[in-house]
């Protein structure tokens, strides 16, 4: 008799001699255990394969399929980079809340931009009423940007921008601020987000259809594999996925499935996917759900390692690896009880370390009433350093490879993720399925039964629908200034006054004769953003071109 | 009254008010119905039907940008099913449409069909009287799109657009009797998508065996793609044409005639009906009758018959 | 025989497009029974009340997650009043902070619901206005 069966057989005389007249007794709390992948079963038992799978789909950390960790040492060499994702208001006062972070330990950037840059709009257009500053800094030309780094050297930093649709614009004012500051493109490191495939699916920060938005993308594929080689020039997002309401596994399928319709494109573009495959970047969220969450990353590891071996035959190691950033899930903290958020944030730290990622962004306890204050960015990025030096799990690599239920469930996730991927295939790819609603309708009706759980009860939140209190403490918030359209508008103004405007005008008409055409258009942005041309004259000059997109949601 | 002069002096509140009284079967609507009944007659009434997914929305949100051009007031009734559990509705037809809703001169309405079977709600009849009555000289009215059963649209458009795409099971075989029938012009839209061009061969040949005899009489089969806004204008023409087509064989007249005989008849029965569960108080009556036929104490045709004359005879009900 | 029903409109004013809530309160008040009509992403306050008084509706419920609520919500109230639609009800939801309250509903909106609200709230909030907006 094999091992395997002596366990099978063991467990079954456990089950009848103890665990039957025990339940008799006592029965489970609740009929039915469950996550995202379906039912949890009792107790978990080595797999009946496992030492044939070892190798194969387990194997070494740095090694392929990668299940336990891109690199060989891990946190054993380096840490995770830690880096707070901060940024409202005025360039100046972000630039500011930018120096006090790196002066309190945190060895990264990352920059959030107002909802009217993310979308194109200039302060002073009549779209960004009342969004200026709100959830990031507002950038309008290349000015603000040289404030927001000022005094910030760019060669030793890396920085993240969460900018999509305009990503190409921000990126070019990143280059021509470097340039003044003497730093050469070829040493700036760095992630634009670039993921316009989540934003139709998940947040809603589109500008222009599909087919436009990802000839962008190859464009800074191209160009950056050139002239910026350590960039990493897209950060593939499941996090705004399960954001909107995704499950676990969701959250892996759909972004998985936009990296894949990225590389397509790429290869379609004519680009080498040994080339720019390694500098493809994912983003992905941390829940509380601990041990599923870890064997979320693992199981996302090993897909992806796969995809880029047999499905878009890659032979390099590098582009196979999936690095990953993630940050603590936004919708798990609640209003109520705010305090109550810094220990979901330690407990989604936990998973995001034991899942092996690249960096982390912690959420701060108050992120549910507004942006956070100095005080509780503080403590979210202590919860960082208290895992990473106190906690332990940083001495060896991966070590929860080998729970029987975390392998199990890795397995699963997995499984269930190829039928999400072959499906959208069966669709056409994941431009059609996004076109069809699909992939908003799936997730849509996550969030709702997560929601009904929660309304029901079969789901506990501790303070929102258990362990209530009468009266909610007070809490300081932090305010952005009302008035800051009227500063932004001024600015505008004068850069308007002081710029060359012929140059202006000349750089964006060639803008618009590139985009008619062929060409990349990447230096023709990098041109005209250093002829102080506004975010919103070069994103109206491709819409004039390219079109907006209209939502497509199935309700 | 003072509502159907606001409505003719083209106040949209008033209008949408107007329409929710309609809808709800409120006291006020029989009048403000008739009021305004001599200033009907003047809009263009388009059906645009078609099963899920065939991309109705977009198609009407492309017509509207199209028909802007010629200065047109267009009224537009997007109907969705309500839920048969809650009597609730989620109506998000408007969306594909929500630009134009800064626009004076376009008016949307979602409907729900509110237990009405036919691809439309009960009161969207009257809603397109308002309308036409409020000055708006085309109505596109989109029903809710489950295929098989929406032959109603029939008794109130002038016109009606079946649209179809591919991949959606909408070939020719996968069609029940009838739909085929309701339209007067076939729009194959996702043109650029495979399968399309299926679509429309599969659609000739139908009707090529259906006017064989009078091919002068076939319907435009158009291809459009909607969402990339190509093939409207020529669709729109070919709709101008048809209608004039119809006018010219003098059957535009007849088309109006039958839909008014139409209407009357329904009017008519549910008048009778209504007027029957008052002084005969069936509805109440039904559970005795049920006891006397179970006992078999009666039978179903005498005793209706019975209950009629009787009714009939005691009546002073008009 | 007249058969009244609640219509709300649910709508997302600014730029933010988080519609998860949006979504969800859509859907969960259709399933409470109301008539629900959603608007989609990146709507304009004029778009928002005149769709309002297009589709007739009693409650314009507004959705927004990025700080703008303080110009836009008291905008949409005050353009529905300047079209003579005062009487349509309009409540709110959100990132919202407990101190911009008060202040939202002196200008006009009727209640605020912060997040982890349960949908029961908002039904009993509708239903003690079912008279006040006739039906």
């Amino acid at each position: 008799m094999s091992e395997y069966e002596k366990i099978k057989k063991e467990k079954k005389e456990w089950e009848e001699k103890k665990l039957n007249k025990f339940l008799e007794k006592a029965p489970e709390r609740k009929e039915e255990f469950k996550n995202s992948t379906g039912e949890v079963e009792r107790v978990y038992t080595p797999q009946e394969d496992i030492e044939d799978k070892y190798v194969n789909e387990i194997g070494f950390p740095g090694q392929y399929p990668f299940t336990r960790g891109v690199y060989p040492t891990m946190y054993r060499g380096r840490l995770w980079t830690m880096r707070q994702y901060a940024g409202f208001g005025t360039a100046e006062e972000s630039n500011k809340r930018y120096k006090y972070l790196l002066e309190q330990g945190q060895t990264g950037l990352s920059v959030a931009f107002d909802l009217p840059t993310q979308i194109g709009y200039d302060s002073d257009d009549e779209m960004s009423i009342g969004e200026v500053g709100k959830v990031g800094v507002a950038i309008d030309t290349l000015k603000d940007m040289e404030i927001l780094f000022d005094g910030i050297p760019l060669e030793k930093v890396s920085t993240s921008m969460t900018i999509n649709a305009p990503a190409a614009v921000l990126l070019a004012m990143y280059i021509a601020v470097a340039e003044k500051q003497g730093v050469s493109k070829e040493k700036l490191r760095g992630t634009i987000q670039n993921d316009i495939l989540k934003e139709y699916i998940a947040r809603g920060t589109y500008i222009y259809p599909p087919e436009s938005s990802m000839r962008l993308i190859t464009d800074i594929f191209e160009y950056c594999s050139d002239e910026v080689p350590k960039w990493n020039t897209i950060s593939i997002s499941g996090y705004h996925i399960r954001e909107a309401g995704s499950d676990a596994v969701q959250e892996v399928a759909f972004t998985i499935a936009d990296g894949i319709e990225y590389v397509k494109k790429a290869i379609e573009a004519g680009l080498d996917v040994d080339k720019f495959g390694r500098r493809l970047s994912f983003f992905f969220n941390a829940h509380n759900d601990l041990l599923e969450e870890v064997a979320k990353f693992r199981a996302a590891r090993r897909i992806w390692a796969k995809v880029m071996k047999e499905k878009f035959d890659a032979k390099k190691e590098k582009s196979m690896r999936l690095r990953f950033h993630t940050q603590t899930g936004g919708s798990t903290l609640t209003a109520q009880q705010p305090d109550n958020n810094i220990v979901r944030v330690a407990i989604q730290t936990l998973a995001a370390v034991l899942g092996g990622t690249q960096s982390l962004h912690t959420n701060s306890r108050d992120e549910a009433l507004s942006l956070p204050t100095e005080d509780s960015v503080r403590i979210a990025l202590r919860t960082q350093q208290i895992v990473a030096h106190e906690s332990g799990v940083t001495k060896t690599i991966d070590p929860l490879a080998g729970s029987h239920y975390v392998e199990k469930l890795t397995d699963e996730i997995e499984e269930q993720v190829w039928e999400y991927i072959d499906k959208i295939e069966e669709l056409g790819g994941m431009t059609k399925a996004i076109e069809k609603g699909y992939v908003q309708k799936e997730i849509q009706d996550s969030a709702y039964d997560y929601q009904k759980e929660i309304e029901n009860k079969e789901r506990i939140v501790v303070g929102v629908n258990k362990y209530q209190i009468d009266k909610e403490p007070e809490s300081d918030i932090l305010k952005v200034n009302p008035k800051l359209r009227e500063v932004q508008i001024d600015r505008i103004e004068k850069v308007k006054k002081k710029r060359d405007s012929k140059k202006v005008e000349q750089k964006l008409a060639e803008l618009k004769n590139a985009a008619e055409g062929s060409d990349n258009l990447m230096p023709y942005i990098i041109d005209a953003v250093k002829e102080y041309a506004t975010l919103g004259e070069i994103c109206n000059t491709l819409r004039d071109v390219f079109g907006e997109y209209e939502e497509s949601i199935v309700l | 009254m003072d509502i159907e002069n606001k409505i003719l002096e083209g106040s949209p509140r008033h209008l949408a008010r107007a329409i929710s009284m309609v809808e709800n079967n409120s006291p006020q609507k029989e009048e403000i119905i008739d009021a305004l009944y001599p200033k009907t007659g003047n809009a263009l009434i388009i059906g645009v039907t078609g099963s899920p997914g065939s991309g109705k929305s977009t198609l009407v949100d492309k017509i509207l940008k199209n028909e802007l051009k010629k200065d047109q007031k267009i009224g537009v009734i997007a109907v969705d099913p309500s839920s048969p559990f809650s009597g609730g509705a989620l109506l998000g037809d408007r969306i594909r449409m929500q630009k134009h809703s800064g626009n004076p001169n376009i008016f949307i309405r979602s409907m729900a069909s509110r237990g009405h079977l036919g691809g439309i709600s009960a009161a969207t009849s009257d809603v397109t009287k308002l309308l036409d009555a409020a000055g708006y000289n085309l109505i596109i009215i989109e029903t809710i799109g489950v295929g098989q059963t929406e032959v109603e649209i029939i008794e109130l458009a002038d016109i009606i657009l079946l649209t179809m795409a591919p991949g959606m099971g909408d070939d020719i075989q996968a069609m029940k009797a009838g739909i085929m029938e309701i339209g007067d012009v076939f729009v194959v839209n996702k043109k650029d998508k495979d399968g399309a061009d299926k679509v429309k061969k599969e659609l000739d040949y139908v009707l090529d065996i259906k006017y064989h005899d009078n091919p002068e009489n076939k319907n435009p089969i158009k291809m459009v793609s909607a969402l990339n806004n190509e093939g409207i204008e020529e669709l729109m023409n070919s709709v101008y044409n048809y209608i004039n087509k119809l006018k010219k064989q003098g059957k535009w007249e007849d088309k109006r005639k039958t839909k008014i005989k139409k209407e009357l008849k329904k009017i008519f029965s549910k008048k009778i009906h209504e007027l029957m569960d008052i002084h005969i108080n069936y509805t109440e009556k039904l559970d005795d009758w049920v006891k006397l036929l179970m006992n078999k104490e009666e039978k179903p045709y005498s005793l209706i018959n019975k209950e009629l004359k009787s009714f009939i005879k005691e009546s002073e009900i008009l | 025989m007249s058969d009244k029903k609640i219509r709300i409109l649910i709508g997302k004013p600014g730029l933010d497009g988080h519609d998860r809530g949006a979504k969800y309160i859509a859907r969960a008040l259709k399933d409470a029974g109301y008539e629900v009509i959603y608007t989609g992403l990146r709507q304009t306050p004029q778009s928002i009340v005149n769709t309002a008084i297009q589709e007739d509706v009693d409650f314009v419920g507004l959705s927004l997650l990025s700080g703008a609520h303080n110009s836009l919500f008291p905008k949409i109230v005050e353009l529905l009043k300047e079209n003579d639609a005062e009487d349509i009800i309009v409540f709110g939801g959100g990132v919202i902070p407990e101190d911009d309250i008060p202040n939202l509903k002196k200008q006009g909106v009727e209640e605020i619901f912060t997040p982890g609200t349960p949908i029961k709230d908002v039904v009993d909030f509708i239903e003690s206005k079912r008279e006040k907006v006739g039906k």
